[in-house]
Order: C-alpha cells, then sequence, then structure tokens
C-alpha cells in the first residue's frame, strides 16, 4: 500500500522510490466538499478534482469549469451520420444499382427520411457516448488515487478533493491547511512509484 | 461564500420523498449492491432454473423449425404474418417503456424515475433481444439473413431502401444500439461502486473490467452528465421513431385495417402502455424477492399506473377512431373490417379480449386506493400485456384472413411449434433478466443517491437552521477570510 499519512517529511528524493503526487482530503457532506471546491478554485488551483459518488449540482460552477465541449462532438458526428445515410442510399440505389420499384423514382427524399433520421441518431449516440470516454480519458485502470484505502468510498458516501502536488500553487503546509479549514475530515499524501 | 444562496432547492407542492426515510447514501450502496453479493434467495433460483429451461426448449424448438422450415409453424396463406410478427411487434412495444423511462422522463425531469430506470433498460435490451429474434426466423432460411444489410454480396445488388421493412432492419438495430450505449453508460457508476466494494479478486477485477477506472471525478461527471443529456435528447425522437417504423410495416400497405394514418401515434401509444405494464410486472417481483421496498416504493407504483391509464386511454381512443374514420371513409372495405370482422368475426374472440384487457382493465386506476394496491396493479399489468398481444395478433390476423378474393380467406390455428417458439422468447427474456438482476446494480445506485435531499449541497444550511446553522455560517465567513488570504498570499507569492 504507497498511501502515507504523515510522512512525507520523511520523504528522501534521493532514495528515488517515491515521490508524492497528490494530497487528497476527504469530507463528509455535499455541503461541505461544495465549499471547499469554492475555496480550492478561489485560491487559483488548476490541477485538482473533486470525486464523488454522484454528480453535485452546481459543482462545475464550484469548481470554476468551462463549459462541456461534448456537444460539438456529436453535431459533427450527427451531420456524419445524416451523410452517411444520404450518401450510402443515393450510391447504392440510384448509381451503382438503380431498383426501380413500384414505379417509383430511384432517389425520393420521403423514402430515405427513416434510414437517414436512424443513423443520424446512431452517430450521435457513438459521438455521445466515445467522446464522453475520450474527453475522460477513460478507459484509466490504473491511477495514483487508487492507492488510498479510504478512497473506495468515493463510490459510496464520501467526498474528496484531490490536488496534484504538480499544481504550481501546491504548498505542502499551505495547501493542507487550506483544505482542513475546509472541514476535510481525513487529508494525507499520497506517493507514487518513480519509475 | 454566503450562506443565502440563489441556488437554494425549491420545494415542490406535494413533493414527496423519492426513497423511504431511512436512506441514507451508504444505506442505498448496501441495500442495491448486497442484491449481487449475498447468495441468491430461493425464489430467484426457482424462476432461473424455469427461465433456463425454456430457452433450453427455445433451442430444440428452432433447431427443429430451421430444419423443417417455416412449414413447421401454422402459417398460411393468407394469414403469413401471424404468431411470429405478433411476437416481433409485441416484444418491440414492450422494450419502449425502458428507454421512455430513461429518456423522456429525464428530460422532464420527473425524479421517480430513477428507481426503476435501470432495470426498464435492462428489459428493453433483453426485449428488443427477443423481437429481433422473430423476423430473424421468420424469414425462413435463416442463413440468407444478410440480405437486408447494406454489405457488398455476390449477387451485385443492394438493399431496397424504399421498402419499410428495410427501415425496420435500421430502426430496430439503432434502438438496440443505442439502448445498450445508455444503459453501460448509466451502469459505469455504479460499476465502480460494486468493484470498491468488492471483496475478492475476481469480482474487483470483473467489475473493474466494466467501470474502466471510474474514480467518480467531476471533471468526469461534467461530461458524463452532458453525454447522458445528448443520449436522452436523441432517444426521445428514436423511440417515437421505432414504433412509428415498425407501424409503417403496417400502414404503407394497402390492407383494409392497416392502411392508416392514426397507426404511428397509435402504435407509440400502445408500446408505451405494454412497456410500462411489463415494467410493472417485473418490478413487483423483484421488489418483493430481493426486499427493495423502501426504494420502489408505492409511489413509484402509483405513477406507473398513472401512466398505464394514460396510455391506454389513448390506445381505447385509437380503438375508436379507427371505427369512425372506417365509417366516415364510406370505404366498403374498411367498413368490413372493423363493423364485421373485427366485432362479429372468427376473430372476434380476440377482439374483445383486447377491449376488455387493454381498454377496460386500465380504467379502476381512476381509483387511488386502487392504484396503490399491489395485488391489483399486479394483475392490471398481467392483463395489459395479455391485452397488448392481442392487439398485434388482432391486427395481423383479422386484416389479413379475409382477402379480397373470398376464395382466399382463411383461419390461422396455431401448432405446438408456435407455441413453443413464443413461450421460448419467454425463456430467452427471463434467463437475461434474471442474470441482469443478480449480477447488477438493478437500481441506478448514483442517480438514486442524486434525489435524495443531502445530495443537495445546500441542504444543511436550510436543513436544521436552529441546531448549528448559526455556527455553520460563522464557520463559513472564517474559512472565506482564509481563501482569501491563501488567494492574497499566493499572489504576492507570485508577485
Amino acid at each position: 500500500m504507497a498511501s502515507h499519512d504523515h510522512d512525507h517529511d520523511n520523504e528522501k528524493k534521493s532514495a528515488g522510490e517515491k515521490k508524492p503526487v497528490l494530497l487528497l482530503a476527504e469530507f463528509d457532506s455535499t455541503a461541505k466538499i461544495f465549499h471547499a471546491a469554492e475555496k480550492v478554485r478561489d485560491a487559483g488551483f488548476t490541477r485538482w478534482d473533486v470525486h464523488t459518488p454522484f454528480p453535485i449540482h452546481g459543482m462545475d460552477g464550484a469548481m470554476g469549469l468551462p463549459d462541456s465541449r461534448l456537444g460539438w462532438i456529436v453535431a459533427a458526428m450527427a451531420l456524419t451520420g445524416f451523410c452517411s445515410a444520404l450518401g450510402m442510399i443515393y450510391y447504392m440505389n440510384v448509381v451503382d444499382y438503380p431498383l426501380i420499384i413500384g414505379g417509383k423514382p430511384p432517389w425520393s427524399i420521403p423514402s430515405v427520411a427513416p434510414v437517414a433520421f436512424e443513423l443520424t441518431i446512431l452517430f450521435s449516440a457513438f459521438g455521445a457516448v466515445f467522446g464522453m470516454f475520450g474527453i475522460n480519458r477513460l478507459p484509466r485502470h490504473h491511477h495514483p488515487i487508487f492507492f488510498s484505502q479510504r478512497f473506495e468510498r468515493a463510490t459510496d458516501d464520501r467526498f474528496f478533493v484531490s490536488i496534484e502536488v504538480d499544481d504550481p500553487k501546491y504548498d505542502e503546509k499551505k495547501t493542507r491547511k487550506l483544505l482542513e479549514d475546509a472541514h476535510a475530515t481525513h487529508i494525507e499524501v499520497i506517493e507514487e512509484e518513480v519509475v | 461564500m454566503s450562506s443565502a444562496n440563489p441556488n437554494a432547492p425549491i420545494k415542490e407542492i406535494n413533493e414527496v420523498a423519492l426513497a423511504a426515510p431511512e436512506y441514507d447514501f451508504h444505506r442505498i450502496t448496501d441495500d442495491v449492491a448486497k442484491v449481487t453479493e449475498n447468495p441468491a434467495p430461493r425464489g430467484w433460483w426457482v424462476m432461473f432454473l424455469i427461465a433456463v429451461s425454456l430457452l433450453g426448449a427455445l433451442g430444440l424448438t428452432l433447431a427443429y423449425l430451421f430444419w423443417k422450415g417455416i412449414g413447421a409453424w401454422g402459417n398460411n396463406q393468407p394469414i403469413s404474418w401471424a404468431w411470429d410478427i405478433t411476437n416481433f411487434v409485441w416484444w418491440v412495444g414492450i422494450g419502449h417503456a425502458g428507454t421512455l423511462i430513461s429518456a423522456v422522463l429525464f428530460l422532464f425531469r420527473q425524479k421517480w424515475r430513477t428507481s426503476i430506470n435501470r432495470a426498464a433498460e435492462a428489459m428493453t435490451i433483453f426485449a428488443v433481444i427477443c423481437a429481433l429474434m422473430f423476423p430473424g426466423i421468420h424469414v425462413g432460411r435463416v442463413w440468407l439473413m444478410y440480405y437486408p444489410f447494406p454489405i457488398p454480396n455476390s449477387m451485385g445488388i443492394w438493399p431496397n431502401f424504399k421498402s419499410p421493412l428495410l427501415w425496420d432492419v435500421f430502426a430496430v438495430s439503432t434502438y438496440f444500439t443505442v439502448s445498450l450505449l445508455f444503459w453501460y453508460v448509466g451502469l459505469v457508476p455504479d460499476l465502480a461502486t460494486l468493484r470498491d466494494r468488492s471483496k475478492n479478486k475476481i469480482r474487483r477485477m470483473a467489475y473493474g473490467a466494466f467501470a474502466l477506472g471510474w474514480r467518480g471525478s467531476n471533471r468526469h461527471w461534467q461530461n458524463y452528465e452532458r453525454a447522458y443529456m445528448i443520449l436522452a435528447a436523441i432517444s426521445t425522437p428514436l423511440v417515437l421513431s421505432v414504433h412509428s417504423v415498425v407501424s409503417f410495416d403496417f400502414a404503407t400497405s394497402v390492407i383494409p385495417g392497416w392502411h392508416t394514418t392514426i397507426f404511428p401515434p397509435y402504435f407509440v401509444a400502445g408500446a408505451i402502455f405494454s412497456g410500462f405494464a411489463m415494467v410493472l410486472t417485473l418490478m413487483l417481483v423483484v421488489r418483493s424477492v430481493f426486499k427493495l421496498h423502501g426504494l420502489i416504493t408505492l409511489k413509484h407504483i402509483e405513477f406507473m399506473n398513472k401512466i398505464i391509464l394514460a396510455t391506454g386511454s389513448i390506445v381505447g381512443y385509437a380503438y375508436a377512431m379507427e371505427f369512425f374514420i372506417a365509417w366516415y371513409s364510406g370505404n366498403d372495405y374498411e367498413r368490413y373490417v372493423f363493423f364485421v370482422s373485427r366485432m362479429k368475426g372468427p376473430y372476434a374472440w380476440a377482439y374483445w379480449s383486447m377491449i376488455i384487457c387493454n381498454v377496460i382493465s386500465p380504467q379502476i386506476f381512476w381509483v387511488k386506493s386502487m392504484r396503490t394496491n399491489v395485488p391489483v396493479s399486479y394483475a392490471v399489468s398481467i392483463f395489459v400485456n395479455i391485452g397488448m398481444w392481442f392487439e398485434r395478433f388482432v391486427i395481423i390476423a383479422t386484416s389479413l384472413h379475409r382477402d379480397f378474393l373470398p376464395s382466399s380467406w382463411g383461419y390461422f390455428h396455431p401448432t405446438p411449434i408456435d407455441v413453443m417458439t413464443y413461450l421460448g422468447s419467454f425463456g430467452l427474456f427471463f434467463t437475461f433478466f434474471l442474470l441482469f438482476i443478480r449480477w447488477l446494480p438493478a437500481i441506478a445506485i448514483a442517480e438514486v443517491k442524486g434525489v435524495l435531499p443531502e445530495s443537495d449541497p445546500h441542504f444543511e444550511a436550510h436543513g436544521d437552521h436552529g441546531s448549528h446553522g448559526d455556527e455553520h455560517h460563522d464557520d463559513d465567513h472564517k474559512s472565506d477570510d482564509h481563501a482569501e488570504d491563501g488567494e492574497s498570499k499566493a499572489s504576492s507569492a507570485e508577485a
């Protein structure tokens, strides 16, 4: 187990085995995590995150996150789906092998509507799901935050703030103080082996 | 931050708790996850053995069917569609409730959906699998099933995109794919919950693999919620389109009783009606077998019964309107189908069963004590399931059995193979469904937590003002000062 509570001082760079990567603070209510997030945001941190068992209403604002870009991906995919459907039907039923059935013209807009609609939806759904996982950089099965035993409750009933040690504003003592003042119930430094 | 927040939750009039008051975050995790962790109760095993036996019977039936050909069924000319297409439309219809609950009710901010949406979505996927089986085996030569797909083949010919049957292939397979994605996206945070609770390595690896390393990050939740909303927004027209396209299979033909413009909305209402009935049939059993009464409350059952009443009445209106249009059109064939064939013909027994089950039985839900009564709800849900099967059978059989030429008139008699194929599809459905409730979180853990009052970040400030409210405010101000200090220090350090 690579998580330690207060042994950050003992850390020696020369030993080279482990270096701190994250400061993880635990909270026990949505109100506390909400205010803690606002404080971390106002303190100017950029490389940090909030971990909650369910999405908390208003947390994006409390963290100061810009709007999600996902909609653009989905819009592009929707257009691709629509055009692919039209192109496919036009090529297959008009160019490559015109089928004259019931005296209908090979290309008729009403008859392409259902398939064009379905493919628009299908491509949009792929865009929404795989786009979301892509933006979120998931799957990612290995993450230093999982070294924390306590973090197992992040998917149950506890709320966490994690601040990366690489954040320019990070300062072990000040940051710890900031989180303590925000009513963190537990704070730990997560270390990762240096490769 | 000031505690006089503009985002304070507004309590709606008569707003009810969506989980029993003793539930907190951990209890929800516990109750739902326990179902997958504890040994299955005896009731589960009994149902599972029945389901697997039926699935085995389906396998044998299909083997025999492929060996003998479609003649093993009672299908004939004129009734060439018979039970298999009836079953197809019936199963697809059932599959509509899942997406309706997860997408349409989501867009309308109906938070009560959280307790039932997971199971309803699973039901949708399994029902659509059953539905897809029927046209697949109805084509007769199943090894030629690739004909409707736009793939190059040795004949050098492409599918006919002007055919409603081809639209159906695209609509139902898109519906299946999108429902599966929607369901999986919803499952990811809950799979992470099961991963983090697991005590042994196999469970941790299995759930962990599908949880994709989810760590509840709010940066992820932001995109996740956006994805969920987009999926809901695109699934809503999708769910309406799917049964509309299914109804085009009928409506674009020139068969009396099929050739009508009311079919798309009428089919969609019927689909929602039958889907909710099936959700109720399943959830009432799940609730009692796994003791989830605190999460699937009488309130949820009442809401579902109201939707059954509303959609059942729409269906009843559609039945009446078909008669009116047949009369008003002055078309002899249309009038014959409705006023003679359906009401008094050889299939009158099916027609009146449909009316009793679909139109009359849900009317009992006008009475509040009836729609909050579990045995009555269960009985009506069964009636509706039966009635909606009869609806599709009536549409298919009565319109086909009286052809334009009296010499082609006929009647459909099911064979044992017909019966076994239908019963076997229940085996397929329930095997999947039982495995699902046993091994996956049957209730959306993260979503239900989100509807608890304490999930609101402003809950404490508004909850008990008397006891520690003031203290809380003081803390707030103090820590606000700290934050500002921190900021000024930081900026001076930079300077």
